[in-house]
């Protein structure tokens, strides 16, 4: 694939773009690139690097200016993604998350979208959503593509607590909120299961390449899952389809 | 018995940061650690410690600490004084690494103007890592309490047992002037020629919204190109000045999320990060250009200009007469001149001390 360009933030770290448009056509293109810069790091042909972050369009390399040098990794980068082609294999977890469908937006959402309660959540819950990024907040995934229709911006006055748990959407994406947070999506239903906990030893519980679908569960059912969470009896794992 | 150190009083805001989180920009955890690495570096290396040790990094009020069960090496940063009290009572002052006895009590006072600074800590604090750090980020729960330092919390010490006296720099660094030096980008093509003349030409000032997540600017204002304020979420590093609408600029630190959908104008290098740590509201700075090689360049420069303070290490508060070496070591016998306390700056310290 071809490499757009290389963005340095200055001697800390330089910026891959890889597509300019986000998407599932950007994802994958990204998630490739993603895939074999990991194993050049891994594999010590990044002098200097020091871990990579990933974005919709782009991936960020952070690197240490004592122990390597940017036009160096630039151009091993360059020639490495030349030959890399640009589709993942399709890789990552599929994740089931219960959802309980009751988000304060639901009725100013089925508004805007001139569809019902019911319609939206069934097409949000048929959906399987592609995990882009990890970002904004530790854990938080934004995940596309939203079902044709569902295209809105972001609420024009943020709300300065959005609960832990939300799931949200707006431009094309869904998010779940890791911690209660300020923020301006449409809220549509809350995931009981916590999406980063500083003890565990992998603290974020989804990996951008990761899939997701929703399954609704009633308030009821919520309670039940949310307390045994905190008891320890379910594992966050578990929501994870086991290897295919 | 290992040392703890007690808080007995935890300060406003006062958190353990090391060089920060490792392997986290993935999964969106910035890299936080302590605003002043450079200083950092210093305090670890004045202790004898790992480049990377944990320091209380403290802001607005600084704290007051007890050791208890052991002796415990401290080392100030710039912007710290204090006062020892217990049966030999002293002042320390910053660039000073100094043994804490048990039932030893420093209280610190951070200078009028100096938004923050580290207390260095010898040996390692016993506490667990994550994402192989020691550093503390409250908002995601992460770091060894998962949050700021509170009155009565205790750390664990581990190996800082040896007392070689008060130490301090032969020549420590002197504050820096002149404009913080920058590489254009990475959205150089989001802006107008005439902002990054403005930005690289004009004088801004700190404003009072400053924290560890970043610190906005106040002055000429910033024009985007045609292609708005606005960019695909991409990459943060400490040190990046994203622009948003408003076009006044915001520069980016240690606790900045690892994404960000405002365009950068440029970002400060990694030799001038620290001076960030510096500047409180109401200071001027102005910006320089530089390309990424002249800022790799300068990162090299830096370590090695660390490196040279570090090497220099002599006795602090030479020609004061110390009452704890003088009660030790004239007792044993030896006839020492108690004007030049260098005599003994490596007495031992008795085991079975109350």
């Amino acid at each position: 694939m071809e490499l757009i360009a290389a963005r340095p933030l200055a001697d800390r770290a330089v910026t891959f773009e890889l597509a300019t448009r986000v998407g599932p056509e950007a994802a994958a293109r990204v998630g490739a690139a993603q895939a074999r810069l990991a194993a050049m790091l891994e594999s010590g042909e990044l002098p200097g690097a020091l871990e990579l972050s990933r974005a919709f369009c782009s991936i960020t390399l952070h690197y240490d200016p004592l122990q390597g040098r940017q036009a160096d990794l630039v151009a091993r980068v360059r020639l490495a993604l030349e030959g890399t082609p640009p589709e993942a294999r399709e890789g990552g977890r599929l994740w089931r998350l219960p959802c309980c469908y009751e988000g304060e937006d639901l009725d100013d959402l089925a508004a805007r979208l001139e569809l019902t309660r019911e319609e939206i959540v069934t097409r949000h819950a048929a959906n399987e959503h592609h995990v882009y990024a990890i970002g904004f907040l530790p854990g938080l995934p934004f995940m596309g593509e939203l079902p044709e229709g569902f295209s809105v911006p972001r609420r024009t006055s943020p709300r300065t607590r959005v609960p832990q748990g939300s799931v949200a959407i707006a431009n094309g994406l869904t998010v779940i909120y890791p911690f209660e947070s300020p923020g301006g999506w449409h809220i549509v239903g809350r995931c009981p299961v916590p999406l980063f906990e500083a003890e565990r030893a992998a603290p974020a519980l989804l990996e951008a390449g990761d899939r997701v679908r929703f399954d609704p569960v009633s308030m009821k059912e919520f309670g039940r899952i949310e307390a045994a969470l905190a008891q320890g009896t379910i594992d966050p794992a578990s929501f994870a389809e086991t290897a295919q | 018995m290992n040392a703890r150190l007690l808080l007995l009083r935890a300060g406003a805001r006062s958190l353990l940061q090391d060089t920060g989180f490792r392997g986290g920009r993935g999964i969106g955890v910035p890299a936080a650690g302590a605003l002043d690495g450079d200083a950092l570096y210093l305090l670890n290396r004045l202790l004898g410690n790992a480049s990377d040790a944990a320091a209380i990094e403290v802001a607005l009020v600084a704290p007051k600490l007890r050791a208890e069960d052991g002796p415990a090496r401290l080392a100030l940063g710039p912007g710290l004084s204090g006062q020892v009290s217990g049966d030999n009572p002293r002042k320390v002052s910053a660039w000073t690494a100094f043994t804490l006895h048990p039932g030893e009590t420093v209280a610190l006072t951070l200078d009028a103007g100096c938004p923050v600074a580290l207390i260095g800590i010898g040996g390692e604090i016993d506490l667990p890592m994550s994402l192989r750090s020691r550093s503390t980020l409250p908002r995601a729960g992460l770091g060894p309490l998962g949050r700021r330092l509170e009155d009565g919390d205790v750390l664990p010490l581990q190996g800082s047992a040896r007392d070689p006296g008060d130490l301090t720099f032969a020549a420590p660094p002197r504050a820096e002037t002149g404009p913080l030096r920058a590489v254009p980008g990475p959205q150089i093509e989001w802006f107008t020629d005439a902002a990054h003349e403005t930005f690289f030409g004009g004088e801004y000032g700190v404003s009072v919204e400053t924290d560890r997540m970043g610190m906005r600017l106040e002055g000429p204002r910033l024009t985007h190109s045609e292609r708005g304020a606005d960019i695909v979420s991409d990459g943060i590093a400490p040190g990046a000045i994203q622009v948003p609408g408003s076009g006044q600029p915001i520069v980016l630190l240690a606790d900045a999320q690892t994404t960000g959908g405002y365009p950068k104008i440029a970002t400060v290098i990694g030799a001038d990060l620290s001076r960030l740590a510096q500047l409180a509201p109401g200071d001027r700075l102005r910006f320089s250009a530089v390309s990424v090689e002249e800022a790799e360049t300068a990162a090299r420069a830096r370590r090695a200009a660390l490196d040279r303070i570090a090497e220099a290490v002599i006795p602090a508060n030479a020609g004061r007469i110390d009452l704890r070496a003088l009660w030790q070591v004239n007792l044993v016998g030896g006839a020492v001149d108690a004007l030049r306390p260098d005599h003994f700056p490596h007495h031992s310290e008795p085991e079975d001390r109350p």
